[in-house]
């Protein structure tokens, strides 16, 4: 086609024969061979990429199963290592009390309990700070310019070393809380929650410190879920006569509930984990204490206040009591994955 | 430029007098004078940028949700300016219910889809019967009443739409605005919501901004052409040419304008 004295050249390109490409370009006349040629070295360029290509799977997929691997040896030696203890102690180990290098006998009960009841005290207080600081990040209450600067001091809360974290605990955080402590015994001590004399190295101490490691967590991926979410929602319910609230109730939170129980999930894991924290502000007492202001331990307090001078029983069961934490872990994570399976399908 | 204001033998239930919206110092719409009159179908077309969709969003005060957004002059509903600083927005968009150009049901089953309105608005009435009744008035029962729990998001877009639509009902609005009901869909899907359309305007008003000139000539009542000029600066804003009943503005336009874009020799 001539037009103008500029050539149109349509190149069909059958790919498939059923979608072909066309291509339109407007060139001066002539040049017809260079759009041949300049496609063979398209082809040729072709079979470069798809080795590439080929290249960059394998690649991938080394590196993905070396993931999982470094995840099952860590396991399998684990287990090993745990294995005299799980031979000596059974299942019982989950039930007992005693914590005995002397004997050599060895129960973890109050250090499951201990954990969970400080991961539960966490999650309590940081779940509704969590999720009402990201709904007032992502909804315009306050100006960028006031937003931008708590997003990013929150972001710098992950930042803090938990051993930093501890200290700050033991010198500022306890000093402080401890009148506090004092007046909830006095006020509400006739809930065995709350009974007993009220110390500083406790497992609220702990489940509060946890909270504040954990908050930024759930701040920045239940944000991100709510700011993912369509505008089209927000649209529709405001369009619906729904108040801001409603609109955030009814419908914002419960389309990102995915998200933020993901959120939650992750958040706990990681309190189930923290060790340093831990093994600073617990109180690392052997007992189960119905009392949240007594001292307690943790499965990563006891590990890290043991570890340096156990006998070999003894490493064998510290292991053990590692791995049962690596189990609640998981059940964690099941559990949040049920959990979210179940909310999508309503989805 | 010249502005033709209509006054129907039918009641008047929106009028617009004199608005001109701004998105922070950005005029968009200027000097508009329109009546919308009661249980009709009012169609908006015109290019993109021309303030059609801006101006139905005033209707609800939709509008208010974008920061800057600003509306001068007055739009009545019932006599009563919307934008006076006692009415309540929220009661606004209770009375005048919105359709989006994509549909956008809540992750939520098809049953609390329809049942949100009423409760949010705490309504007493029986939430079994309002969901049948909104469903069937959307033309929707029929497919969907057995998997009222299922999830609105799982059915086709052209369903989809009319849940937003069976949504809006529910509320027992009293006008409805459609931003582009249908530009998302199929033809078939298309022409089920026309047809719904036709039925829904014996109790309902109807506000529609539609690309589609045959969907216009084929829906509405009446049709407002708007189209957009250059401002200084660059910027855009637009303006009512022309409003009139539905086939004079597509046989017998006044304005050249007009004439041009529903006959496609625009631009």
């Amino acid at each position: 086609m001539i037009v103008g004295g500029s050539t149109i050249v349509i190149n069909v390109n059958g790919w498939n024969g059923k979608q072909p490409v066309y291509e339109c370009k407007t060139m001066s006349a002539g040049t017809e061979g260079a759009t041949q040629s300049n496609r063979g070295s398209l082809e040729k360029r072709l079979s470069k990429q798809s080795l590439l290509d080929q290249g960059f799977f394998w690649l991938t997929l080394v590196m993905a199963i070396g993931i999982a691997a470094v995840l099952a040896f860590v396991i399998y030696e684990i287990g090993r290592s745990a294995l005299p203890a799980i031979q000596t102690f059974g299942l019982g180990f989950l039930f007992s009390t005693t914590w005995d290098p002397v004997q050599n006998v060895y129960g973890a009960l109050p250090q499951i309990y201990g954990t969970l009841v400080t991961s539960a005290i966490a999650l309590f207080l940081a779940v509704p700070i969590g999720v009402g600081v990201a709904v007032f990040l992502t909804e315009d209450f306050v100006p960028g310019y006031i937003r931008t600067p708590i997003s990013f001091a929150i972001e710098l809360i992950v930042a803090i070393p938990s051993v930093v974290l501890g200290l700050w605990g033991i010198f500022v955080f306890i000093p402080f809380i401890r009148p506090f402590y004092q007046v909830l015994n006095s006020t509400l001590g006739w809930i065995p929650l709350f009974a007993g004399v009220p110390r500083g190295y406790s497992l609220l101490t702990l489940g509060i410190i946890l909270a504040i490691m954990i908050v930024p967590i759930i701040i920045s991926i239940t944000r991100g879920t709510l700011l993912s979410l369509p505008p089209e929602l927000r649209q529709g319910a405001m369009a619906m006569g729904a108040t801001r609230w409603e609109t955030i109730i009814r419908v914002l939170i419960p389309a990102g509930l995915s998200g933020i129980i993901g959120s939650v999930m992750l958040a706990f894991g990681r309190a189930m984990g923290e060790t340093m924290v831990a093994a600073m502000l617990v109180g690392n007492s052997n007992r189960i204490s119905i009392s949240l202001m007594n001292p307690g331990a943790t499965i990563t307090s006891l590990i890290a206040s043991q570890f340096g001078e156990a006998g070999r029983t003894q490493v064998a069961a510290l292991l053990y009591s590692g791995l049962v934490l690596m189990v609640l872990t998981l059940l964690v994570n099941i559990f949040a994955e049920m959990i979210i399976k179940k909310f999508q399908n309503v989805e | 430029m010249t502005y033709s204001t209509i006054t129907s033998s039918t009641d008047t239930l929106l009028q617009v007098n004199n608005v001109s919206v701004y998105y922070g110092s950005v005029l968009a719409l200027r000097d508009v004078f329109l009546d919308i009159p009661k249980q009709q179908v009012t169609a908006f077309i015109g290019p993109s940028g021309c303030g059609k969709s801006t101006l139905l969003r005033c209707f609800n005060r939709m509008n208010d949700l974008i920061p800057g957004a600003r509306v001068e002059g007055k739009i009545s509903y019932r006599g009563k300016d919307l934008y006076d600083s006692d009415v309540d927005a929220v009661e606004v968009r209770r009375r005048v219910g919105m359709v989006f150009q994509k549909p956008n049901p809540f992750p939520k089953s098809i049953y609390d889809n329809v049942a949100f309105g009423a409760r949010i608005g705490n309504s007493k009435e029986n939430l079994d019967e309002l969901v049948e009744r909104s469903l069937r008035s959307a033309a929707l029962w029929d497919e969907v009443k057995d998997k009222l729990k299922a999830s609105g998001l799982s059915l086709s877009g052209g369903q989809q739409q009319r849940l937003c639509i069976a949504r809006a009902i529910a509320m027992q609005p009293e006008v409805i605005l459609m931003d582009e009901p249908c530009s998302a869909l199929d033809p078939i899907s298309t022409l089920r919501i026309e047809d719904l359309m036709h039925k829904l305007k014996q109790q309902y008003t109807i506000v529609i901004v539609t690309h589609n000139m045959q969907q216009a000539s084929r829906v509405s009542d009446m049709t407002a052409f708007f189209n957009a000029e250059a401002a200084e600066g660059g910027n855009r804003f637009g303006y009512l040419v022309e409003y009139d009943k539905t086939g004079a503005i597509f046989n017998s336009p006044q304005q050249q304008a007009t004439q041009d874009y529903v006959s496609g020799r625009f631009g």
